[in-house]
């Protein structure tokens, strides 16, 4: 019979033993490599989104200015001088993409933001409440939940007009569902607990028993959805960018760069290689420190 | 069998009516008008703006357009904005081409991502599956449109296939089957395109529900009694961890019918997507609600039928 190390009990060290639940995740966490090395990605994204969003905001030219144009050298291969080339009107593509960052992630982490809020909410009154309201909360998630998401934000975004706010506001009206349904089905096994029976038998009202006592337990897997939503949220963004309805020129944008590219596809490998490079690491990264969260926080109920 | 249908058919009629209500006000709800001519143009008279108005019952409230709109796009009186042709008959013509594409594309999902997690399944927590595991991330963290241009360039670029549009133009096919081939290399392309990410996701969930099988007792009882290790992963764990799978169907349709819009426009393919996406542009509003709503519908009827798939199959679900 094949030994499955999947299954197989870990070998508990001594020091282990004693270890909260919370520092055995971590330890879980830090034990793979590449959970490791994709949030040290993810931390080097924020940072460097942090400081070119804020050199973008304020037109501080750093590494160099991402807008200006310069005809006698467009379409350059990359060089010493333009590391990624520079695009049909001679900007530099190196400063593009790094003035672009902050739209991405900024649109990752608020529209994330926005259907955490919206999903927690309406998955913690469904899941508590019961009866009618749950009835009425729930079918209309399934109602929401037949829309093509992708094809849904693009009518809206359309019609309110393509701005950075409008953007995350509606990738994060839309995207709720999956966090309400699981904040619901948490609720549904955690309202029945002792402890929580505990609570409402002291005399604890409603909202202090829903956040005090049944919230803090389901965090884990609500924060890892939220973690797993951010590369939805940033490949949405760069989707929209593409066809031209996100963040308006002259702000760079991931998508755009490839989207304002596509006529010289042939010829100019660089206008779509790095920036494509770009969201594919971002997402990417995300999506395995989402997973790597997951797992280690799945072995951790299981043994319990 | 028959309450548990009744009452899933019940659901069904609620939550179209709510999807009719959410295409409805998502695109009316929305600031800015749908004149064709656009807001200020000084040279349109405001008596032709009252007649465009009435013609398309923009001059009631919105309660009464949306009765007036659901109740042309049943009888089919809807008209487009753009070109004033019903709106059923513009989403008819491109409803074949639609479903072609995003039934290829489910279907490859489907049994690309079954193999996909029952390999690494098979072999979980070795190297194998490790290396899988970063291939499915990478094609979740694929954008569809830099795929999509990959293999446009490749297959046009290098080795001069086309593979835009729905058929190969400036040739003559002998006969049918040709033609038939080289339809359905069109529409292969594309769908392979807009399925990898959900093929991917698929082969997460077929992982995860073989190895949560996996830990069953009657596994353990399987190989206690001595059976070949394939024999319980292929008789025993597998039959029962693909079960779930129909339910995934649900879950994969509108990913796949959204994605459509950016794959269709870069493959130049006559869909719903590329309508619906000329639509947004257009601000043409029957054709918008008309193409949510049908979209969300089809969706609708997905899940109804998975669901009564399962039902039979599994017949604890019909009791709840």
């Amino acid at each position: 019979m094949n030994a499955n190390p999947l299954i197989e009990a870990e070998a508990v060290s001594p020091e282990a033993a004693f270890a909260t639940p919370g520092q055995r995740v971590w330890r879980r966490f830090v034990r793979n490599r590449l959970n490791v090395a994709a949030s040290g990605v993810v931390v080097a994204l924020a940072v460097i989104s942090l400081v070119f969003g804020i050199a973008s905001m304020a037109k501080i030219p750093f590494p160099s200015d991402p807008n200006a144009t310069s005809l006698e050298s467009k379409l350059r291969p990359p060089s010493a001088a333009h590391w990624m080339g520079t695009d049909q009107l001679g900007r530099d593509v190196f400063s593009r993409v790094l003035h672009g960052s902050y739209i991405s992630l900024t649109v990752g982490f608020v529209a994330v933001g926005v259907a955490l809020g919206i999903g927690t909410v309406v998955g913690a009154i469904s899941g508590y409440c019961g009866k009618w309201v749950d009835q009425v909360l729930m079918r209309a998630v399934d109602a929401l939940m037949c829309f093509p998401t992708f094809f849904l934000i693009l009518t809206a975004v359309a019609l309110l007009g393509p701005s950075l706010w409008n953007i995350v506001i509606v990738i994060g009206l839309v995207s709720w569902t999956g966090t309400a349904r699981l904040v619901r089905a948490e609720f549904l096994t955690l309202r029945e607990m002792e402890y929580v029976r505990a609570a409402r038998a002291l005399g604890q009202r409603a909202p202090a028993i829903v956040f005090r006592h049944i919230l803090p337990n389901a965090a884990a897997p609500i924060f890892v959805t939220a973690v797993l939503g951010i590369p939805g949220a940033i490949l949405t963004e760069a989707g929209l960018s593409f066809l031209g309805l996100g963040v308006q020129p002259p702000q760079a944008t991931w998508g755009s760069i490839i989207s304002d590219a596509k006529t010289y596809i042939l010829d100019a490998w660089w206008l779509i290689a790095f920036p494509g490079a770009a969201i594919l690491i971002a997402t990417l990264a995300f999506f395995l420190v989402g997973d790597g969260l997951r797992q280690s926080i799945s072995t951790q109920t299981e043994r319990k | 069998m028959i309450p548990f249908l009744l009452r899933r058919l019940g659901i069904t009629v609620v939550l179209l009516f709510v999807i009719s209500l959410i295409s409805f006000f998502i695109v009316t709800l929305a600031p800015g008008s749908p004149y064709p001519w656009g807001d200020l143009n000084p040279k349109i008279d405001e008596k032709v703006k009252e007649a465009y108005r009435k013609k398309f019952h923009l001059d009631r409230p919105l309660i009464e357009q949306y009765g007036f709109i659901m109740g042309d796009l049943f009888t089919g009186k809807l008209r487009s904005m753009k070109d004033e042709r019903p709106v059923l008959e513009r989403i008819g013509e491109r409803l074949p081409a639609t479903l072609m594409l995003n039934g290829a594309s489910l279907a490859f999902a489907l049994s690309f991502g079954l193999l996909w997690g029952v390999f690494s399944a098979r072999r979980a927590g070795s190297w194998t599956d490790g290396t899988s595991t970063f291939l499915a991330f990478l094609c979740l963290s694929m954008p569809e449109f830099l795929l999509a241009y990959a293999v446009v360039i490749l297959c046009v670029h290098q080795f001069a296939v086309p593979i835009l549009g729905l058929r190969s133009y400036g040739i003559e096919f002998p006969n049918a089957l040709s033609a038939g081939l080289d339809m359905t290399w069109h529409i292969l392309v594309p769908a392979i395109v807009l399925a990898i990410g959900s093929a991917a996701a698929q082969s997460r969930f077929v992982r995860a529900n073989v190895l949560e099988t996996l830990r069953e007792d009657y596994i353990r009882t399987a190989r206690a009694k001595g059976l070949a290790e394939d024999v319980v992963f292929l008789k025993h764990a597998l039959r029962n961890s693909v079960r779930p799978l129909i339910t995934g169907i649900g879950g994969l349709l509108p990913a796949l019918l959204g994605g459509a819009v950016v794959v269709e426009s870069i493959f130049a393919y006559p869909g719903l997507g590329r309508l619906g996406y000329d639509a947004v542009t257009e601000r043409d509003y029957p054709t918008l609600v008309a193409i949510n709503f049908i979209i969300a519908t089809l969706v609708l009827l997905g899940n109804l039928i998975s669901d009564v798939l399962y039902a039979v199959v599994d017949p604890r679900v019909r009791l709840e």
